[in-house]
């Protein structure tokens, strides 16, 4: 993928006016740059946090295509565990593990609502902590589509990944002899032609919505990118840059 | 060259000096070779059964005691790594009467930390696979574990050119054992330290902290077990070793001011910290984590042994003696506090989600106990064995 020659450092001193159309959808599809910062920010402050030498090296290193994300309506979920079912028969997960869960919010004081529910599952991070500390190589970065995947062969059963992942992600399989996580169904379902993992399409009140960063028109570039949007991610403060985010309405 | 320095002669005296032993003496190298067989069965056993069912290990604590125990023995190792450096490599005449015992006891230590480490590991035949074929320079465990192999093979040749009188190449491979050491070590600090998603851990606290608490970890290490010697052997301490435990003792003095100062900013800072930071502060201050962390990490690891060190002027063995023991059994709860609290605040806490609203809990199994007794074993044995083997590590002069 060749871009245009952006000329980040000189960026900090214009305003967004002189930022053109093009050079902020070319800016965006790197991904790195804008994902766990929150988009009610402007984007100059996405860019000024960044490195302009990353950035470019980020896009021609890993040109994820597609950049898979999910976004998570936190509002809508129910706690059928439809998805958390579809998962488990999906991708084989034992009973004593978990490869995507929902968490219960309670508030005693909750004006109108007293109770929400947030699914959690693998965050895919751009900066995956598990796959920086992992001595043997055997969880990275899928180069084609930024889903951090596992090469269980490889695995020593160290557990340090499942000490340095901020989310609870991962869990030590027995029948596979290694550890095991989300993998966004890569290779049970997208690798299979299908373009939802099985927990986005098990879903009944539209909560996981999975797409494609990388592509504009995507549900989950377009609400991502919609400013008076409130969306985050879990814990921002790690640096681990995930691609699963929260929103409500 | 083996077959020259194994002559009939040696090996005669070697046997000789193997009879020569107390009642006792023979009494607790079978007590701890017992521990030691009954530790590899109980290991062994842990692998059949699945280390799921055996130890108390899980999903959000995957780390416990053998962690822990790990830690203890690789820390202790380092530090007698350090302390005896002082004296070999770094050629300070007051530290060299108990140096060859420090380098010695380095390799056990460390042998004895693969050892727990070896039941904890739950594909130990993959590591040496793939760290070879596949490794990630990124990887603080990855650099811990290729540096800690070349520290042992370093600390091993040195002990060897020193058996052999070959003392400049001991000092060579000394240094690069220190060098090792050190790198290894800050890299055990940092697999804790370099993990944002951990409060309790991050930060550049953990590396430099791992380094100090190496070198406290040494020095009474080799104060209890030269006094051991000295009892094994029957011999009273000489003078040039009294001297050398005089000067340990000032060492000592100052590391244990230096972990106090560490323990206490570390402690300060954190109660300007996140929830999650303060939770696990908390859980050390008044919570469940509390006796462990004030009567044994700090009253019987610090402030105990500190005025036992002080008061005994560097002439008082018993003092001493009492106060290095005192913190190796405190210094293996300091290890074991830190693997435990860093996990116990769930990583969602501050979510404010029902299933993790609260601390998390981890006490060792049975299994896990036994696995860590086996390490303990292996060093009592090696240790009894090789002073009779070395001849009391006795020094030449070079």
């Amino acid at each position: 993928m060749r871009f245009r020659k952006l000329k980040l450092d000189e960026l900090e001193k214009q305003s967004l006016d002189s930022v053109s159309k093009y050079e902020r959808r070319q800016f965006l599809k790197m991904g790195l740059a804008i994902t766990g910062v929150f988009a009610g920010g402007s984007i100059l402050s996405a860019v000024t946090t960044v490195d302009s030498a990353d950035a470019v090296e980020f896009a021609e290193k890993y040109p994820y295509k597609p950049h898979y994300a999910m976004l998570i309506h936190q509002d809508r979920c129910i706690d059928c565990e439809r998805c958390m079912a579809a998962c488990v028969k999906t991708n084989e997960v034992p009973e004593y593990g978990y490869r995507t869960t929902i968490l219960e919010k309670d508030d005693a004081e909750g004006v109108e609502q007293k109770r929400q529910f947030i699914p959690v599952l693998c965050n895919q991070c751009n900066k995956p902590p598990c796959v920086r500390a992992c001595p043997t190589s055997a969880t990275i970065k899928d180069p084609k589509t930024g889903v951090v995947i596992m090469r269980y062969e490889r695995c020593i059963g160290c557990k340090t990944c499942m000490s340095a992942c901020p989310y609870n992600a991962r869990y030590f399989n027995e029948e596979k002899r290694a550890i095991d996580k989300c993998n966004f169904c890569l290779d049970t379902r997208l690798s299979k032609g299908e373009t939802l993992t099985a927990c986005a399409a098990a879903c009944p009140a539209g909560v996981r919505i999975f797409g494609d960063l990388s592509d504009s028109e995507s549900d989950v570039f377009k609400r991502i990118h919609t400013m008076r949007a409130a969306v985050w991610v879990q814990r921002p403060e790690t640096g681990a840059m995930p691609n699963v985010f929260y929103t409500m309405g | 060259m083996l077959s020259t320095v194994l002559t009939a002669e040696l090996r005669a005296g070697v046997l000789a000096r193997l009879k020569s032993g107390s009642k006792s003496y023979y009494l607790f190298v079978a007590m701890f070779g017992m521990l030691l067989l009954a530790s590899l069965a109980s290991g062994l056993h842990a692998r059949l059964i699945g280390y799921d069912h055996a130890y108390n290990t899980y999903r959000e604590v995957p780390w416990g005691i053998l962690i822990s125990t790990y830690v203890f023995f690789v820390v202790t190792s380092t530090g007698l790594c350090l302390v005896s450096s002082i004296g070999h490599v770094f050629g300070k005449k007051e530290f060299m009467p108990m140096a060859r015992r420090a380098v010695y006891l380095s390799i056990l230590t460390i042998c004895g930390g693969f050892l727990v480490l070896a039941f904890e590991i739950e594909n130990p035949t993959r590591m040496a696979i793939y760290n070879v074929l596949s490794p990630n320079m990124t990887s603080n465990i990855w650099w811990m574990g290729t540096l800690y192999g070349a520290y042992l093979f370093f600390m091993a040749l040195e002990f060897f050119f020193i058996l052999v009188h070959r003392y400049k190449e001991a000092t060579i491979f000394g240094l690069l054992g220190v060098i090792a050491g050190v790198v290894a070590h800050s890299n055990l600090g940092a697999v804790f330290g370099m993990l944002h998603g951990r409060e309790y851990w991050y930060g550049p606290f953990m590396p430099i902290y791992f380094i100090a608490s190496a070198m406290m970890s040494g020095c009474a290490a080799i104060i209890l077990f030269t006094w051991l010697a000295y009892k094994i052997n029957g011999k009273e301490i000489d003078e040039p070793m009294a001297d050398t435990m005089h000067v340990t003792n000032k060492l000592v003095i100052l590391m244990i001011l230096v972990i106090m100062f560490f323990t206490a900013w570390k402690i300060i800072s954190g109660m300007v910290g996140t929830e999650g930071k303060l939770a696990a502060m908390h859980s050390i201050l008044d919570g469940p984590m509390s006796i462990n962390f004030w009567v044994i990490e700090v009253g019987m690891g610090m402030v105990v042994p500190l005025f036992l060190f002080l008061a005994s002027k560097g002439r008082n063995m018993g003092m001493m003696v009492a106060a290095a023991a005192m913190m190796m059994f405190a210094i293996f709860f300091m290890r074991f506090d830190l693997v435990v609290v860093g996990q116990i605040v769930p990583v969602y806490y501050e979510l404010g989600v029902k299933q993790y609203s609260h601390l998390l809990t981890y006490t060792p199994s049975w299994h896990e106990i036994m696995v860590v007794m086996g390490g303990i074993g292996f060093v009592g044995v090696a240790f009894l064995l090789g002073e009779k083997i070395f001849d009391g590590h006795k020094v030449e002069h070079h």
